[in-house]
């Protein structure tokens, strides 16, 4: 199984293009295909999983070699796969959550004409994502990196009928393109320093080389992160990308594409490694981001964007942990894994909410829907409970682990790491309670034409199982730390660190956080009376609800000197390049307006002018043969 | 007499001939200046060949004869037809072709 890894890709691609090209025939069976293609995916990755886990840990690392892509000189290249427990991690998370996903969307977009278009630009994704995972060196990543975006764009602008979805669409482009410099700056780096951009050999040559190549290579490579996972400061797409359909968002921004950053992380741990202050800025960029999330998660009244908002926090908790080193790596992923499962079943339970409520996002206008939607209240409830991180749920196990690393260490880094992550809990709390309440308790608040209605079988069971995966994954995953010694192979094996509180005060201090959230939500969403309309608020709150004002300072900061930038280039280009050559045109131009003058038709003044002309070259002559004769 | 003589008179005669070019409107008088500068240089011709005592000059004057005849066969039909097109043979009025 393990060689036939390649199968993972060739298959949704090879779907995708099924679907692209056989136009309306494939609309009865379009998206079975892409259900299929995505499933057999699975069953691959399975299989490898299974060979796996019966080698041993020394040889859990498979190289699998397709052909010899960039046989240039200097630069070697082959295209080839690297199977190992880390790869393998997201091969299983993807493939799995991304085929319920597709399950569930062939309910959820059934009455949309382009449903096979939908599915093939799905699979385009799962087989991106798996190039991206599977990829055994920077350039290799950087296609499936790039396919990623472009499935995301496609996905996100593919209702572009409305101009604002288009533009949500043109903007995670965009954004991710100024990460993706970082990619290629980065392995422009590896390139200089090391001669080749594979894993294997950057990786070995690393430990040799300076802080600062290193340094610098980290630092681009956080930027590409940035972008791809939207963190500080390139954050400011995943908001809008909600505009994409509700099963885009649960699998690309939530589960899948947006991690792709803190794989892109943890994948290259060992440049890392020799770079302690680009180390540092990872975890910073972590911390920031995941108070930004959740205070931007506290205002939001779109259910979506609210948990876009929790999306960013909780990718930010992941890069804080990649950022502590071999310490977090393995809770990163973890949480990473976790993650995927609790915000894509949330997603498809928002799907599942807006399914019923006909397309309704403002949670001003739900409340009370439990009693309509029972299976939906219960799988989101499971899916609360986990990004709560109450015990004995997923989130208890991945994020308490977090937390606790952040808090390992010396100096003041570990209070200022540890109480953003301590802060970030209690945040997470309140505003995914507040979504929680204002949608499934209190008062109804819905229009008139709201009947809102349990969704159909095909969109629920994909729900109950990552529910299930919700409650249940996480305990399964910890119980003797399962998931750190299946990804010892990649990450090291690191001896237990204290961290500067005792540990039972962190956890209780989590935990009363937790709790003090929650009841602050339910006194204020649950208990009270919610405003159909938002009420005015403070500063703050407007703050928030704006996205920090990102828009703003992004158009203040770079859009508008930009602007300012090409004009003024346009302008210098128009007056001095063309203006250079448009004077000379133009003196010409005169000079001939003076000459012509003589052209004055006149015949005895042209005899004269011929005339005179005659006798100044007789006179020269005269004068030229004159001096030869006087020396004879 | 010294030949030297006819070429002074044949400098007279040439500037005569292109004072009238120069000076006179009316295209045949102009033309008869032409004719008269042209006869002017084959005198000069003539009178160098005597000087030096060489036959090329009164060789090129036969040659600047028959060349002459062929510019008073072009010439005038080019100021009869100018005629025939204006009624006048001015040799200001035809000015069409001023830059």
């Amino acid at each position: 199984m393990l060689d036939l890894t390649w199968l993972l890709i060739a298959v949704p691609l090879a779907s995708s293009l099924v679907l692209l090209l056989a136009g309306t025939r494939a609309n009865p069976w379009g998206h079975w295909l892409g259900v299929i293609a995505s499933g057999s995916t699975f069953v691959v990755g399975l299989g490898a999983f299974i060979q796996m886990l019966g080698l041993d840990a020394e040889e859990r690392s498979h190289a699998v070699h397709l052909f010899s892509w960039i046989p240039g000189g200097e630069l070697n290249l082959d295209a080839g796969l690297l199977v190992d427990p880390l790869s393998l991690t997201f091969v299983l998370l993807v493939s799995f959550v991304g085929t319920l996903i597709h399950v569930y969307s062939v309910a959820y977009m059934e009455h949309d004409p382009n449903r096979r278009i939908f599915f093939a630009y799905l699979n385009l994704f799962v087989a991106a994502m798996l190039l991206l995972v599977l990829a055994d060196s920077f350039l290799l990543l950087f296609v499936g990196w790039e396919g990623v975006g472009l499935a995301s764009y496609l996905l996100i602008g593919f209702w572009n009928q409305k101009p604002e979805y288009a533009t949500a669409a043109k903007k995670a482009f965009v954004v991710n393109r100024v990460g993706d410099i970082g990619l290629i700056i980065a392995m422009g780096l590896m390139f200089a320093s090391f001669g080749a951009v594979d894993f294997a050999t950057v990786f070995a040559a690393a430990p040799e080389a300076s802080t600062a190549t290193l340094t610098a290579t980290g630092l681009m490579l956080l930027l590409a992160a940035t972008g791809k996972s939207a963190q500080f400061p390139l954050q400011s797409w995943l908001g809008d990308a909600m505009a994409g359909p509700t099963p885009v968002s649960a699998l690309i921004h939530a589960a899948t594409m947006v991690t792709a950053g803190v794989y892109l992380i943890v994948r290259s741990a060992p440049i890392f490694e020799g770079a302690p202050a680009a180390q540092t800025v990872v975890a910073a960029v972590g911390a920031f981001t995941l108070i930004l999330g959740a205070l931007i998660g506290l205002a939001k009244d779109d259910i979506k964007k609210a948990l876009a908002a929790s999306t960013m926090s909780q990718i930010g908790y992941m890069m804080l942990a990649a950022g502590l080193g071999p310490v977090g790596y393995a809770f990163a992923i973890f949480h990473l894994v976790t993650h995927g499962f609790f915000k894509a079943g949330m997603f498809l339970g928002a799907g599942s909410v807006m399914h019923g409520m006909q397309d309704q996002v403002d949670m001003r206008r739900f409340g009370a829907l439990r009693t309509a939607m029972v299976t939906t209240w219960i799988t989101f409830g499971l899916g609360w409970l986990a990004i709560l991180g109450v015990p004995p749920f997923s989130g208890f196990w991945s994020k308490d682990k977090i937390i606790e690393a952040a808090f390992v260490g010396e100096g003041a880094q570990p209070w200022i790491l540890g109480g953003a992550a301590l802060i970030g809990a209690g945040l997470t709390a309140f505003y995914m309670s507040r979504l929680f309440f204002m949608t499934f308790h209190g008062k109804a608040r819905w229009t008139d034409d709201q009947h809102p209605h349990e969704s159909p079988a095909l969109m629920t069971v994909p729900m109950i199982i990552l529910a299930v995966g919700s409650a249940f994954l996480g305990l399964f995953l910890a119980l003797g730390d399962r998931f750190s010694h299946w990804l010892e192979p990649v990450t090291g094996h690191v001896e237990h660190h204290e961290p500067v509180l005792p540990i039972p005060v962190i956890m209780t201090a989590t935990l009363l956080l937790v709790a003090l959230g929650v009841w602050g939500a339910w006194r204020k969403y649950g208990a009270a009376d919610v405003p159909t309309t938002a009420p005015t608020a403070s500063l703050a709150t407007v703050a928030a609800r704006n996205d920090m004002f990102q828009d703003s300072v992004n158009r203040g900061v770079f859009e508008r000197p930009g602007t300012h930038l090409t004009r003024t280039l346009v302008y210098a280009d128009a007056a001095v390049v063309d203006g250079a050559v448009d004077k000379q045109a133009e003196a010409w131009s005169r000079t001939g307006e003076v000459v012509r003058r003589a052209q004055n038709g006149q015949v005895r003044s042209y005899a004269l002018t011929m005339l005179v002309g005659l006798v100044i070259v007789i006179f020269v002559v005269v004068q030229g043969v004159s001096k030869p004769c006087s020396r004879s | 007499m010294d030949p030297i003589n006819f070429v002074i008179l044949a400098a007279i005669l040439f500037a005569i001939g292109a004072a009238a070019v120069l000076l006179r409107r009316n295209a045949i008088v102009a033309f008869m200046g032409v004719e008269l500068m042209l006869n002017a240089s084959n005198l000069a011709l003539v009178a160098f060949s005597r000087i030096h005592g060489e036959i090329d000059g009164q060789v090129m004057a036969f040659f600047v004869m028959v060349v002459a005849a062929a510019e008073v066969v072009v010439g005038l039909a080019i100021i009869i037809a100018v005629f025939r097109a204006r009624q006048t043979i001015s040799l200001d009025e035809p000015a069409e072709l001023k830059g």
